[in-house]
Parts: structure tokens; sequence; C-alpha cells
């Protein structure tokens, strides 16, 4: 019983990372409609500047700052050079486009920064600790705290701000948004520099994990299934469907890869996230009926 | 989320005695097909492999996809996995019925593609649009481990990899590079032309009807469910004979990884840059993704020599092959096909201005 409950809160863990990152998408995904795909390059390019700021000798607090200033100066340059002239294309082409912009982000990370793994410590001791009958590691928890303190905070920002209501209006309905003023491409601005803020979080969570490196691109393959779950416009979608992934995929390695011969979790999240959309297309807290034929 | 936005109309306000001089009839369509074949026998050996041959599979793959995706308006990140279940499934009749012939065997490679589009395209009655690529990312994800994890397919080499067997066509050594492009050209003429007699019936228009509005689709009596599944049916198996193709006749050795997540980008690159909907804008956008990364490279070669290692002008490729895929997103939507067709109207007015 209790290797099961390890199994589930290292899981749900692990989840927690996944909505930190489906939260970066579900929020562009508001404000413009676009299913992100360069957000995993962004938090390879994020995690890459701090590590390399880091090894030239800053300190944690000026590099974190400069590294933010750098993903938010891109997001506004991707919004200028490339959003802007994309408005009105269909979802497919949009689609596309951050698919380039990875291809663009993950090159340029790696021609200044390199393509070797780093390390990176972020000063938490990696000790297990016993929280009644089971040991849960220490970075864990507090990675999922800060995920979660992260996730409060933007879901706080994203209801009660203006800025945050003005999103609510483009995401429901963009043309009469703009129509009583709301300024779309300031907007966009926004919400692509809070992703790289996102980003940044990840990248830092995540590649104090399991390292700097190019794999750290492939979250963003795990993110699709937590939105289908949870719901693509729904911050609270993205961290509840992220602790199901999670805490389903770890079960399935666990329970079903034996069966099955290993590596379950490569394709389990998309099952699930298939049994939804057959189920519940609209996902848990979507608030957007899909078309039906 | 809307559904994905049609193609552009074809160009249909066309003042006919100008543009009849312009039009590609079928004697200049049979030309090029000539010049194809006759190609084969005056290049070099290296050309096959660099680039003739796989230019040819990705238009072939990119045409399935376009069949899919442009026509019928589904969209699909799972063209990987189905290049892999031709590939596999061809390998497995290849090696337990040798008594088949070769094009016999790439057919039934091609219906088990068929058969696993079908399936991973049942979710498509009820989901549409960008959802949709969910469960073709399933089939990316599940079908190649699959094919990875269970020995059978590949016939329990240790590599899990599958090497092609000898391919003899009519007693016609087929191995050779020449061979190979010889059987790799033909099975894209026979498929294209199929293809293209496909949208030009009712079948093609049913599906264009439906990629359109599937609502008065399905108001004006067209079987929705079928058509979709026809579609994700004859998609698929054109796709799995490109994968065969591009396991037997371009790579010889293959294992499932080669047909990852990226291919399935790759082809999608094909159809967008190429251009949506349109059966030669499977054949451009698949010479654009297969020349350009060699023109990169040799361009970056001669400029650069010496100046910066293999790694870095790698890096500097797929910089620039992003941001050619942006540029090209935002200067034409419609693909590089439509700008074919501007140009040509252009020409045909040429001094006039259009």
């Amino acid at each position: 019983m209790s290797f099961f409950l390890e199994t589930l809160v290292g899981g749900l863990l692990a989840g927690v990372m996944y909505s930190l990152v489906a939260i970066g998408f579900v929020l562009i995904y508001k404000a413009s409609g676009i299913f992100n795909f360069a957000q995993g390059s962004m938090v390879l390019f994020a995690a890459l500047a701090f590590v390399t700021l880091r090894e030239a000798g800053w300190d944690f607090v000026p590099a974190l700052l400069v590294t933010l200033v750098v993903m938010v100066a891109g997001a506004i340059a991707i919004e200028r050079f490339v959003l802007r002239a994309l408005i009105g294309q269909s979802d497919l082409t949009l689609f596309m486009a951050t698919l380039g912009l990875s291809f663009v982000i993950e090159g340029l990370a790696q021609l200044f920064m390199g393509a070797s793994v780093h390390e990176l410590n972020l000063g938490i001791d990696d000790i297990p600790i016993e929280v009644g009958p089971i040991l849960v590691s220490q970075f864990d928890l507090l990675a999922a705290a800060t995920a979660g303190a992260l996730v409060i905070s933007l879901s706080l920002f994203f209801n009660f701000t203006r800025i945050g209501i003005s999103l609510r209006a483009i995401a429901d309905d963009p043309l009469a948004a703009q129509s009583i003023g709301i300024r779309l491409p300031t907007l966009w601005r926004i919400v692509w520099g809070v992703a790289g803020l996102v980003a940044l979080v990840a990248g830092l969570l995540w590649g104090a994990r399991q390292g700097v490196q190019f794999s750290l691109t492939l979250v963003v393959l795990k993110a699709l299934p937590v939105l289908i779950i949870g719901g693509f416009t729904s911050i609270g979608g993205a961290i509840v469907g992220g602790l199901l992934i999670g805490a389903s995929e770890s079960l399935a390695e666990i329970y079903l890869g034996d069966l099955l011969g290993g590596s379950v979790s490569t394709w389990f999240a998309y099952v699930v996230a298939l049994a939804f959309l057959l189920i519940r297309p609209a996902g848990l807290f979507g608030d957007r009926a899909i078309e039906r034929v | 989320m809307t559904a994905l936005a049609a193609p552009a109309p074809p160009e249909t306000v066309e003042s006919p005695e100008v543009l009849r001089r312009w039009r590609v009839g079928p004697l200049a369509i049979a030309g090029l097909v000539l010049a194809f074949y006759a190609l084969g026998f005056v290049v070099h050996d290296y050309w096959f492999n660099a680039i003739l041959i796989p230019f040819l599979i990705m238009a072939l793959a990119g045409l399935g996809l376009n069949l899919l995706t442009g026509y019928a308006g589904q969209a699909s990140l799972g063209t990987g996995a189905f290049m892999s279940v031709g590939a596999f499934a061809t390998y497995n009749v290849l090696l337990r019925l040798p008594d088949l012939p070769l094009p016999v065997s790439l057919v039934i490679g091609g219906l088990f593609g068929a058969l696993a589009g079908v399936i991973f395209g049942l979710p498509s009655l009820r989901i549409k649009g960008f959802y949709l690529t969910a469960s073709t990312l399933a089939a990316q994800f599940f079908l190649p481990w699959l094919f990875n994890q269970y020995g059978w397919f590949s016939n329990y080499t240790t590599s899990g990899s599958i090497s092609a067997p000898k391919l003899v066509f009519l007693g016609a050594d087929l191995s050779t590079p020449l061979g190979r492009y010889l059987l790799t050209l033909t099975s894209v003429v026979i498929l294209t032309w199929l293809a293209w007699n496909l949208v030009t019936s009712q079948v093609g228009r049913n599906w264009m009807a439906i990629r359109d509005m599937d609502t008065a689709a399905a108001v004006a009596g067209i079987p929705i469910a079928f058509n979709k599944l026809a579609s994700f049916a004859i998609s698929s198996f054109i796709i799995a004979i490109a994968g065969a193709l591009w396991a037997f006749a371009y790579l010889g050795t293959v294992d499932a990884r080669s047909f990852d997540l990226d291919r399935s980008f790759t082809v999608l690159f094909i159809i967008i840059i190429g251009g949506m909907g349109s059966i030669a804008g499977a054949f451009i956008g698949s010479a654009f993704v297969i020349l350009v990364p060699i023109l990169i490279s040799n361009v970056s070669a001669n400029l650069f020599a010496g100046a910066i290692d293999a790694g870095q002008s790698e890096n500097l490729q797929k910089i620039l092959f992003g941001a050619l895929i942006v540029y090209f997103l935002i200067k034409e939507p419609n693909g590089l096909y439509a700008l074919l067709l501007r140009a040509r109207r252009r020409l045909a007015l040429w001094p006039l201005k259009s």
C-alpha cells in the first residue's frame, strides 16, 4: 500500500510540473487561440540562459532577472514580427508558425549556449523525507510548492486584475473585446511575456531535476494531453489535468509497464486524452463546446 | 475553435484566351513524367539517394496527408506512425509471404496502413479541428512503440531494425540505385494519378464540401462519417506505401525511430509550404524541404569553410529553416503553389497588370 502511495505521490508531484508547462499554453491559447508549440523551446532557452549566466559567475538573483528580461524581450519580438503578421490565419497555420519559431529558438539557444548537458543546482538538497508511511523527495515537494504558488498567483492575477478580465474578454469574443477598446497586441505581449516567465520557472525546476538539455523541449508533448483533459481555456483545468496525467502515468508505468514490457509512459497520456476526447470533448473545465458533426 | 480554414479557392477568374497558352495540359504532365524517367538514366548515383528518391517519397507522403488535411479538412500529426505501419507491414509480408510479387506486398502494406488510419480516424466522427491532432498524436506515440516493443514485427532482430529484403520484380533486380529510383517513381506516378482522379471525382468534391462546411455537406446528403473514414483510409494507404518505400527504397535499414514525430512535422511542413489542397503543392513542398537544407548546408560549407564547426552550422541551418517557414507562412499562407498560380497569371497578362 505504501508503495502504491509513493508512486501516486511521485506521479502527482511530476504532474505539478506538467501543469506548470500547460499553464503557459492556456494563457497563450486564451489570448490568441494558438497552440504554442514553441513553449517547449522557450523552456529550454530560459533554462540554458540561466545556467550559462550562473556558470559565468553571476549571482542567483541577477541571473534570474536578466533571463526574465531576455524572455520578455523575446516574447515582445515574437508578437511584433510573427503574430501580428499572421492575424486572421487558420489555427493550423498559426500552429505551424510556432513550430517554425521553435526551430529558431532551439537553434539560437544551442548556437549561443552550446548543446551539452548542464548541471543546474538551485541550492535545494534532494533528501527524501518521511511523510507518514511514505518517502517523498524534498526537492519534489519544494518544486511542487513553487509551481503551486505560481499557479495560484497567476489565477488570481488573471481572475481579478483589469488585464486578466481583458484576457477573458478576448478569449470570449475577440472582436467585441477590441471594439470596447481592449488592445489585443498589448495583451498578446503581456501574455507571451508571462508565458516566458512560466517557461523560466518550469525550465529551472525541470532542469534541476534532469539536467538542462535538449530533452527539456519534449515537455511540450506532455502538455497537449494535459490540456485536453483539463480543457484548453482553464487554468484550473491545466492543474487538475497535469495532476491526473502525472499520477496515472506513473501508476501505469509501474502496474501496466510489466504487463506490456515497459516505457508505457511514452503514449499512455495520449490514450487517456483520447478516452477523454471521446467521452467529454471539451475537457473537464473547458468552457467552449467543440463543434460536433 | 474554428475548423480548419479552407485554402483559398482556386483562381477561377481567368480570361480563357490569354491563359489557355499557359495552362498545364496532360501533354506537359506526361512530358514531365517522361523527363523524370529519363533523368534516372543520366544522373550520377549520388543524386538518387541524396535528392531524387527522398524528394519523391516525401512528395508521396505529402500527397497522402494533403488528401486528408487539404481536401477532407482533417488535421493529422500521425503521418510518421502511418508510414511506420506501411514499412513494418510490407516487411512482414515480404518476409512471410515471399512468393507474392513486390507490388502486391506494397499494396498489402498500404492496406494495413489504411486500417490503422481508420482506427485512429474514428475520433474524427466526434471531434474536429485541432483536437483531432491529439488522436493522431496517440497513433504517433503508440504505433512506433508497438513495433519497437514486440520483436515479432521486426522478426526478432536484436536492434529492432528491419532491412530491405531483395527487391525483385518480374526478374529484374530493383536493389540498385537506378532500380530503387524506378520503383519509387513508378509508385509515385500511379498513386498520384489515382489521387488526381479521386479529387476530381465525386469523392473529392464530397471531401471538399465536408472540409468547407460539414453541416451544409450533411444537409446536401453527403454521408459524413463514411467520407471522413474513407479519407483517413485512402490517405493512410498512400502514406503507408510512402513509408514502405522510405524504408526499403531509400534507407534500406530502418527502425521505428525513423518514423518519429519529426517525420510527421516534415510532412505537415510539405503540405503547408507547398499548398494545402493541391496535388502539385505536395511536390513543390517536398522539393522545398528536401532541397533547402541541402542548399543551406552547401552554402554555409562554402561561405564559412573552417570558420564554424559542424555543430554550429547545424544550428544555423535549423534557425534559417525555421525562419524560412515563418516567413513563407506570413508571405503566402496558401503555399508556394498559390505563388506559382499568381506568377502564371502575371506572366500570361504581361505586360498588362492584373
